[in-house]
């Protein structure tokens, strides 16, 4: 194991100590794992609090700040948050305007997500919740869990923080956060598998020569495995299989996203491909991020994510953030 | 040991020293079921149940709960508040939910735990939205509660064989439901943790005469 690590347990803990100095402009509760924005409660504002497995960065802390989150929880290496940390985090940034909790779509997030705004309302604050599934990948069915939630958080963090910074009301904010949800879609694409801190060894094994196709973030095995492909056939595959189930009649923002090893070189250049692709299904692009954002520890690949646009939704985009990782119009 | 030594009620002591059982077994077994878990979920769950269990016997330790009831509800509560995932939540309200069945009684039956874990058990069916055959903690849960009301030995193999039944099946819950068929052939990580719930408790039982 090849890690710049001091021992497993404190990775989480290790990394919200270097957070908080990078950052002075957040408060990092390490003891109890809350991200909150300093300026919080911002009065008469609706607060969006979001969290998971540690593992995504920059998602959810990198993402805290004006025009986006409030607050968000780390939990363990792809482990969801415990209850304590996201009742915490709501009292923290809570103006009395209310709480949207950004939930990717995995059993634990939902469950522990669940519980905790039963008790955030226990203590007074108004609990509003959005699920994310964005991914393709995963046919929903009775049967399964649904869709995973991967790219497409980060346009219903952006766009709905920026709803929230507006001063629009808690129901409004939800409503634009959905509405971005049914409007995104995901998928991904493995060159290699991550490893955990406490496993110390790949989650999966890849051989030289194979990419597994429709995988999450959480360093699983994807849908299928197949022989390696250029980054022109990638970007075919992926894309093709996002328009085809979001069928977009308008404008586009498309997420190239890095899964935490694929550097900017090879990233950029599948976005080429992927902007190809989109002008020759017609789709039209109207803004492209491209970048390691919703990654995956240290997994080579990298993910598509398309969110359709309509004039609001374009506009929330474009509205200033000031967040470690995502910065502009401020 | 002859059948005079054989009691067939417990307290509170009995429940904390099972579950310190199960915090030596998870702790012993955390590198399998996170290997199991790499198979076909996020290589977390030996982890965190370690992680959860340990918090569980320091809580208790500190604190030694009156009743059986209280010691399962402080148990979950502990779980729910360290493990994170989705074992947390599911296995917390599994003690939860039993603890609160058992009530203040500061004795109680094999026949009773039986009853209180059915209905912990029942609980975590609702809030995961599984059941038996989808490849989870209540292929191993289900069946060893059943056998409970037989016998802890019962459950104990009730419970294990569970778990290995879970390998031919495909995942419709939970993370390795993403996997789709790509998730046969695995043994499920948590029907096997629940099956270690189980193990630890047939142990105690054993070593203390209880029936």
């Amino acid at each position: 194991m090849r890690m710049l690590i001091n021992v497993p347990e404190t990775v989480v803990a290790d990394a919200l100590r270097g957070m908080a100095a990078a950052h002075p402009e957040l408060t990092v509760d390490v003891e109890r794992r809350v991200v909150v924005r300093r300026d919080a409660p911002v009065e008469g504002k609706v607060a969006l609090v979001s969290g998971g497995g540690s593992g995504h960065e920059p998602l959810h802390g990198g993402f805290v700040g004006p025009g986006m989150l409030a607050a968000a929880c780390p939990g363990e290496v792809f482990t969801s948050p415990v209850p304590d940390q996201m009742v915490r985090a709501a009292a923290a940034v809570d103006s009395g305007a209310g709480v949207l909790f950004v939930v990717k779509n995995y059993t634990g997030d939902v469950l522990n997500f669940e519980m905790a705004a039963e008790l955030a309302e226990d203590e007074g604050i108004q609990v509003a919740k959005v699920l994310v599934d964005d991914d393709v990948a995963v046919t929903d069915s009775l049967y399964t869990a649904g869709r995973r939630g991967t790219g497409g958080t980060l346009f219903v963090e952006k766009i709905a923080g920026a709803a929230a910074e507006e001063g629009q009301p808690l129901e409004r904010v939800e409503a634009i956060a959905r509405r971005v949800n049914e409007r995104s879609r995901s998928f991904g694409v493995a060159l290699s598998a991550c490893t955990t801190p406490a496993k110390g060894s790949p989650t999966f094994d890849l051989p030289e020569g194979e990419l597994e196709l429709g995988i999450g973030i959480h360093g699983e095995p994807g849908r299928e495995r197949r022989a390696m492909m250029t980054s022109r056939e990638i970007a075919d595959f992926a894309v093709d299989a996002v328009v085809e189930d979001l069928r977009p009649d308008g404008p586009v923002i498309a997420l190239v996203n890095g899964m935490g090893a694929t550097p900017l070189l090879e990233l950029y250049g599948f976005n080429a491909e992927v902007q190809r692709v989109l002008a020759e299904r017609h789709v039209p692009v109207a803004r492209t991020l491209v970048g390691n954002y919703v990654t995956s520890l240290d997994m080579a690949g990298c993910s598509v994510t398309l969110c359709e646009v309509d004039e609001e939704l374009l506009r929330l985009w474009d509205a200033p953030v000031q967040t470690p990782a995502l910065r502009w119009g401020r | 040991m002859g059948s005079d030594d054989v009691t067939d009620t417990f307290g509170a002591g009995f429940l904390v020293r099972w579950l310190a059982a199960v915090a030596e077994d998870v702790d012993r077994e955390a590198d399998r079921l996170t290997e199991l878990d790499s198979a076909i979920g996020d290589a977390d769950h030996g982890a965190n149940l370690k992680r959860g269990f340990a918090a569980v016997t320091e809580v208790l330790g500190k604190e030694p709960p009156p009743s059986p009831g209280a010691v399962l509800t402080a148990a979950g509560r502990q779980l729910i508040s360290t493990v994170g995932g989705a074992s947390g939540p599911l296995y917390g309200t599994l003690l939860r939910r039993a603890g609160k069945t058992l009530g203040e009684d500061a004795e109680v039956t094999r026949e009773r735990l039986a009853e209180a874990l059915g209905a912990g058990v029942a609980a975590v069916s609702q809030l995961g939205g599984a059941q038996v055959g989808d490849k989870t903690m209540l292929d191993a849960l289900v069946p060893a509660v059943e056998g409970l009301r037989s016998s802890y030995e019962a459950a104990r193999a009730a419970a294990e064989e569970g778990a290995l039944a879970t390998v031919p099946l495909q995942a419709r819950k939970g993370r390795a439901s993403y996997l789709g068929e790509r998730s046969i052939g695995h043994q499920d990580p948590g029907a096997t943790s629940s099956a270690l719930l189980f193990a630890a408790l047939a142990e105690t039982a054993g070593a203390e005469g209880v029936a």
